[in-house]
């Protein structure tokens, strides 16, 4: 395993630093970086807000259908990445039945990578909110909260380290998605090519230096969002006792 | 209560635009043109070569990575050596890699122009752009999941059964295969199910090391490319339910299997 | 005036019937127990007085208005929990400010309302810690200064020692009633003990199966019980020749006295202050007797001995 990914770093920096600032600075590069960087940080966020108020509902609402609901949650865990991209394309492209067309736009790519991670915050969230301290919700209550003054003050502080993680999770995975966002990205260069559709790109062009330095920056960033999970379990856990 | 109705609302109305449609719609287009177009179309020679090839790479990379993540687990929940955190953060590294970069890293070590290029021209050997190397990227992919539900169970599980089958005279093979196994058989099983969704459905890192050479080295998700690039519409959905079809089953075991871990 | 009045009120879960068509007046200014063995729907009665249950039938009254409808927020209460439900990730200070905090005071008089709240509860020095780095007793302390910090106009615990160990447990009982003297909120405790009820309360309710059995102050509920039930729960029963006492009423003597039955010792057990006498009656009945270290040492009871018995103080109704 790590030799592998060895060869890539020495690939990267084989022909010295200056070559792969040289790859990494390329126009072409740096922009499927930015928009790798914009597109995953947005996702993460709309999962934040989703993922979290679709645990609510599994966790804390009632109605009929509710296990089957939740059981399609895993779907995008079960479901070929490609399949996943094929579906989106299928509905929403260009001869889909759909009003509109999100084929080879950034809203396709988004879409895709908000299908592929739905369920890490749901995942995360949902057993906190099971086991939540429902007495405390009432005390507040008791205390004149509003229900979402409740929530906003008593519940997310304590959901919070599950959203963040289950986010960073979501956040790894949209920085190296491909299977999903091949058919719908359509591989417009500067406009919907994201990192690993670079990566892809160059390889096939033979162009495995810049392939290895996009791959390295790629690597690094997971790396940080890495070192940041495990931060945030450690501050999950700094008033458990 | 209206608000609640209001949650609920948006909730089921963003998992179906995202995924129930989308998935729904592809279940319809498939049949557009009948049954038979749609059993015709995965029964090509290419498809069927896919979709044994799919099996094969599956039924190998399988039990390998179980084996070693059951090792693994065990290494690092019960074991106490110099390094055991470092083996754990490692672990994690397919998660948080791209695929494609999987890829790229097997092609610079096992390649043409790869660390072992020469070598394995010399003796004859192919990884990249063969069965071994599209093994070699389903099992990188694949390897933390098994490792990953087990630790946790063998944690919470703890070591005072093991304990007391070797005070009963039991040696570390009979306490692992009597005691410590059916101990933790959801969480492996959980770990299995995980690991075979993962790698029937890998695409990027197989794409990158299999040179879509159709008959030859053609995945199942390889081929729903293929299909689509050839505007082969109805074979790439035919192909895509097939694939679909087993994603359902391992979301029908996974619901399962998390109820016989809760039990 | 902030009595409260509860009047026909029901409350069901699915089959089980909680609270069967209670009525109760709880005096301005009392300290009232909710007393009664776990299911017996006194937690049920005390959370549909807070407004985190709502009832099936009937109606609350608190101060004299009608607040079955009106939510918990709304109804100016303080509710203590049996498990603190502290505010994890706020500090005392932070938790004890919240409810003011809601009520947007400003921030100097919030201020000074919580350091007034965290000296009465002896929690000055722990206003910066975390709930995780208090003890129980501490953060059932830190609970009521939160719930008093909003000046309620009634105090709800619902088994807010349950959790607690014995001793810890004693101290915030003594400290309890110290407090109610000098706030005098009217205050309902919910607790299936019956030492703490009667240590702590004036007045005590004690249900059973979603019904009242008895109102009364703790000397009425011991020496006059309405019932059987009610003369178990709050205190040991025994019986003497189809009379149902105390023990401590049970009179042991030597010789035969008029109106003392023959009785055999069949065991002496020393508890310290207290000496238990295990006996069978001329007809063949077993009945205890309790007596105090002196009263034995007089006696010297030996196993086996005969000695003759009799009641010296009956209860005053007949039990059935």
């Amino acid at each position: 395993m790590l030799l592998p990914l060895a060869a890539v770093v020495s690939k990267a920096f084989g022909g010295g630093a200056d070559a792969f600032w040289h790859a990494v600075s390329d126009r072409q590069a740096l922009a499927a970086l930015r928009l790798t960087l914009i597109l995953s940080l947005v996702v993460t966020a709309v999962n934040a807000v989703m993922g979290t108020l679709i645990a609510w509902v599994l966790v804390r609402d009632e109605f009929r259908g509710k296990s089957f609901v939740n059981s399609l949650i895993d779907l995008p865990f079960a479901l070929p990445t490609i399949v996943a991209g094929l579906t989106l394309l299928a509905l929403y492209g260009p001869r889909g039945p759909a009003p509109f067309n999100i084929a080879y736009t950034r809203i396709g790519v988004a879409t895709a990578l908000l299908f592929v991670t739905l369920p890490f915050v749901v995942r995360a969230v949902q057993p906190v909110l099971l086991t939540l301290d429902r007495e405390s919700e009432e005390a507040a209550e008791s205390l004149g909260a509003s229900p979402w003054v409740t929530f906003r003050r008593v519940i997310l502080p304590s959901l919070m380290p599950a959203i963040l993680s289950g986010g960073a999770l979501a956040f790894a995975r949209a920085l190296g998605e491909f299977g999903s966002i091949v058919l719908i990205a359509g591989n417009l260069p500067f406009r919907t090519e994201l990192a690993s559709v670079f990566i892809y790109g160059s390889i096939q062009s033979d162009d495995t230096q810049a392939a290895a330095a996009v791959s390295v920056v790629l690597l690094l960033l997971a790396l940080v969002v890495r070192g940041l999970i495990a931060a945030l379990d450690r501050w999950g856990r700094r008033h458990e006792g | 209560m209206r608000g609640r109705f209001a949650l609920r609302s948006v909730a089921l109305g963003y998992l179906t635009l995202l995924l129930v449609l989308p998935v729904g719609f592809v279940f319809l287009k498939t049949f557009e043109h009948g049954v038979g177009a749609a059993w015709d179309s995965v029964t090509t020679p290419a498809a069927r070569h896919a979709f044994w090839l799919t099996i094969e790479l599956v039924a190998i990379a399988v039990p390998l990575c179980t084996l070693f993540g059951v090792v693994a687990a065990i290494a690092i929940v019960r074991r106490r050596w110099r390094g055991r955190a470092l083996f754990n953060a490692l672990l994690d590294i397919p998660f948080a890699v791209s695929p494609v970069v999987i890829g790229l890293a097997l092609l610079l070590v096992y390649g043409r122009l790869g660390w072992f290029g020469d070598w394995l021209a010399q003796n004859g050997l192919r990884i990249v752009f063969a069965f071994p190397g599209m093994l070699l990227a389903t099992i990188f992919v694949s390897l933390p999941f098994v490792a990953r539900e087990t630790i946790p169970v063998l944690r919470e599980v703890g070591t005072e059964q093991e304990q007391a089958a070797a005070t009963l005279g039991a040696g570390p093979f009979q306490t692992f295969w009597r005691v410590t196994l059916p101990a933790i058989r959801w969480g492996v099983a959980y770990g299995v199910v995980l690991t075979t969704a993962r790698a029937l459905g890998e695409f990027g890192a197989v794409s990158v090391v299999s040179g879509h050479i159709a008959g030859q080295t053609e995945t199942l998700t390889l081929h729903v490319e293929d299909r689509v690039e050839a505007f082969d519409l109805t074979g790439a959905y035919a192909a895509a339910l097939v694939l679909a079809l087993i994603a359902l089953l391992t979301l029908l075991s996974m619901n399962l299997l998390r109820r016989k871990e809760a039990v | 005036m902030t009595g409260i009045v509860v009047s026909d009120v029901s409350k069901s879960f699915g089959d089980f019937v909680a609270v069967d068509d209670i009525s109760l007046t709880v005096p301005d200014g009392s300290l009232t127990a909710l007393l009664g063995p776990s299911g017996s729907g006194k937690s049920t009665l005390l959370r549909m007085i807070a407004g985190l249950e709502e009832p099936g039938a009937g109606q609350i009254v608190i101060g004299g208005a009608d607040v079955t409808r009106t939510p918990a927020r709304k109804r100016e209460i303080g509710f203590v929990f049996q498990h603190y439900a502290a505010f994890k990730h706020m500090t005392v200070r932070d938790n004890v400010a919240f409810g003011l905090e809601i009520r947007r005071a400003d921030r100097a008089k919030i201020r000074s309302r919580v350091d007034e709240l965290l000296r009465l509860v002896h929690l000055e020095a722990y206003a910066k810690r975390y709930p995780s780095q208090l003890s129980g007793g501490q953060r059932q302390r830190m609970a009521l200064a939160r719930a008093l910090a909003v000046e309620p106009r009634v105090l709800l615990l619902d088994e807010p020692f349950g959790a607690l160990d014995a001793t810890v447990r004693r101290d915030l009982r003594a400290w309890l009633r110290r407090l109610h003297d000098e706030v005098s909120v009217t205050t309902i405790l919910v607790t299936h003990d019956q030492e703490e009820a009667m240590e702590v309360a004036g007045q005590i309710v004690v249900m059973n199966g979603g019904r009242i059995e008895q109102v009364g102050s703790p000397r009425e509920l011991y020496e006059a019980p309405a019932n059987d039930f009610v003369a178990g729960f709050v205190g040991p029963v025994t019986e003497l020749a189809g009379s149902k006492l105390r023990p401590h009423d049970v009179d042991i003597r030597i010789d035969p006295v008029d109106g003392a039955m023959e009785a055999q010792v069949r065991r002496v057990t020393h508890l310290g202050f207290e000496v238990r006498v295990e006996l069978e009656a001329g007809d063949g009945r077993r009945l205890w007797a309790q007596l105090t270290r002196e009263e034995a040492e007089q006696l010297e009871l030996m196993d086996g001995q005969i000695v003759y018995v009799r009641a010296s103080r009956r209860m005053p109704v007949a039990l059935a």
